[in-house]
């Protein structure tokens, strides 16, 4: 190992158990908003599989946090535990993004943009509507929040370590997921499908997954989502929640491993941190967003991307110039 | 001799075009068939009928005996059927050595043992073995993206063979690289030719290097063919010498 491997680790490291010890002063307030980070992230990592590896535009992300989030909200205050509603959750998203994976074997880029956002809105109207289900815009409320091996987590501190805990299984996961030949299939259909066909690379079936396996965590983020917020109604799962979940990935480095920490970081806590400007914040926001993009359409992991290839360059051409150099001066 | 790929009165039209119109070759086990003939005359077309990229009008496909016509191009690599492009087409971000162990994944368990299993397939070994084979040694790290033109081809024509390919079609593997990197790629492309006994369709406008690499030439002119033969004959056939060789 390299000494960039072990400094990469230890910041790992002091990471982790920040995330772990720091908070454990924070508010009620200040924690619920670390929670939503956490849940925020989960979905954003699943549309950076779908959006950031394999390529696919998705704007109904957002719509199956809502399905996760319905799916806990109806079980839970029914009685069935939460773990139960996970397993729901996963199913029924998996299986609702293969069927929307479809239409991605026929249109790409905008096209599909529009799909997927006809999906979000058909899924809002769902939530909406059907009240014998989703008790309409009056909402779910009284959420419980479930006990983990008899430890109850109705407290918020206990709360967020299930959420931290859940986005660590799941970053666990997905790390395995884009580092497996699924992974490499993946990039594979985002920087050439038509090679990737003559190559053997099942196209329809990793397309399908990637729409699969991304919707799930969706999912996922929804199951955690509804016990956070103890009440289900549908505003937070129209387009808008989409839309900041793809604002999230490409803000953050679509396509990069930590591009969703980063920019569900930044979505969730910056408006929070500039709550202070009152009236402005949205705007402040919004041009920071432009410059940002501006700047490093690749997000912000983009930067860094690009200036370690720059200094890969930097000393791949130095070592020429003194390999050249030594020609020369040679006998 | 068994024929590996059997072509039957293929046709391809788009619009009022007849791009190929009415081909039938057949390609026996070991052999290097070169395809030539004047741009736009139908052999990339005829390529992408073959491998499942186009649906041809009319006619049949068979490889190994088997008909594949209409079949995808993942299902026809599955049977041992692989192929380069005319335009460059590796994975820029990918490093050399996931590019080729990409190529190969898919021969290798099922879906679900590619989820679960090592994160290389196994073929880390076999992808530095055709790394060393194809002398991009130093290379194996940086992405594919990095390297020069005539690098990224000898990368294009590895990767067409990770998965062990029974039959190979190269469509211009020599475009565009120098002569010494020339030299290495038909010695390298002969080596397999005789080890692995895999058969090669190549198209090529080089035809230096056609003529000394082919055990055949098929010619073709306005989506036909025009003569089929040893180098040697085709280079003295008339017809040949005044649609494509020029005096």
């Amino acid at each position: 190992m390299t000494a960039g491997k072990y400094l990469q680790i230890a910041f790992g490291v002091i990471v982790i158990a920040a995330l772990i010890v720091v908070p454990m002063n924070f508010n009620r307030y200040g924690l619920f908003i670390l929670s939503q980070w956490a849940v925020m992230t989960i979905a954003a990592m699943g549309l950076n599989l779908t959006l950031g590896y394999a390529g696919q535009v998705s704007l109904a992300q957002g719509a199956f946090v809502g399905i996760g989030a319905y799916a806990a909200a109806i079980m839970t205050s029914n009685g069935l535990p939460l773990i139960a509603a996970l397993g729901v959750a996963i199913v029924l998203c998996f299986a609702i993004g293969w069927i929307l994976g479809y239409p991605a074997l026929r249109v790409q880029h905008h096209y599909l943009a529009f799909v997927t956002l006809a999906f979000s809105t058909l899924a809002f109207l769902v939530f909406r509507n059907e009240d014998w289900l989703t008790k309409g815009i009056y909402g779910i409320s009284n959420i419980p929040r479930p006990e983990i091996f008899g430890f109850p987590t109705r407290r918020p501190l206990p709360f967020y370590y299930l959420c931290l805990g859940s986005l660590g299984i799941v970053s666990l996961a997905v790390w395995w997921l884009i580092r497996s030949p699924w992974g490499r299939a993946f990039v594979a259909l985002r920087e050439n499908p038509v090679r990737a066909l003559s190559l053997g690379i099942d196209t329809r079936r990793y397309t399908l997954m990637a729409f699969a396996i991304g919707s799930a965590l969706g999912g996922v983020a929804g199951t955690l989502y509804a016990p956070l917020t103890q009440y289900v109604d549908p505003v937070p799962f129209s387009l808008a929640l989409s839309l900041d979940l793809l604002m999230m990935v490409i803000v953050g480095g679509s396509g990069f491993f930590f591009g969703p920490f980063l920019g569900a970081m930044i979505a969730v806590l910056l408006p929070e941190w500039l709550r202070f400007t009152q009236g402005y914040y949205l705007m402040l926001y919004a041009v920071a967003v432009i410059l940002l993009l501006i700047y490093s359409p690749t997000g912000i992991l983009g930067i860094l991307d690009r200036y370690m290839a720059e200094r890969r360059t930097k000393a791949a051409s130095a070592l020429r110039a003194v390999a050249k150099s030594r020609l020369e001066t040679a006998p | 001799m068994t024929a590996v790929l059997e072509v039957t009165n293929i046709k391809k039209s788009f619009g009022g075009i007849h791009a190929v119109n009415g081909v039938s070759f057949d390609v026996q086990e070991g052999e290097i068939l070169g395809l030539i003939g004047p741009n736009g005359c139908g052999k990339s077309t005829l390529f992408n009928c073959i491998l499942g990229q186009l649906t041809p009008s009319d006619g049949e496909v068979k490889v190994d005996g088997k008909v594949v016509t209409g079949m995808r191009p993942s299902e026809l690599n599955g049977l041992g059927v692989s192929r380069t492009f005319q335009l460059l087409q590796v994975f820029p971000k990918l490093s050399v050595r996931e590019n080729l162990i990409l190529a190969g994944q898919e021969h290798q368990g099922n879906m679900l043992s590619r989820l679960l299993g090592p994160s290389d397939a196994g073929l880390t070994a076999a992808a530095d073995q055709m790394i060393g084979f194809f002398k991009l040694d130093h290379l194996a790290k940086e992405p594919a993206g990095g390297l020069s033109y005539g690098q990224q081809k000898l990368l294009d024509a590895a990767m067409a063979f990770m998965g062990g390919p029974r039959l190979v079609l190269l469509d211009e593997p020599a475009g565009g690289v120098n002569l010494t990197m020339l030299a290495d790629l038909k010695d390298r492309l002969r080596a397999i030719n005789q080890e692995k006994r895999a058969t090669f369709v190549v198209i090529e406008h080089n035809m230096e290097f056609v003529m000394s690499l082919c055990t055949r030439v098929m010619v073709m002119a306005e989506g036909k063919v025009l003569a089929v033969g040893s180098p040697a004959e085709v280079r003295a056939n008339p017809a040949v010498i005044e649609a494509y060789l020029g005096h």
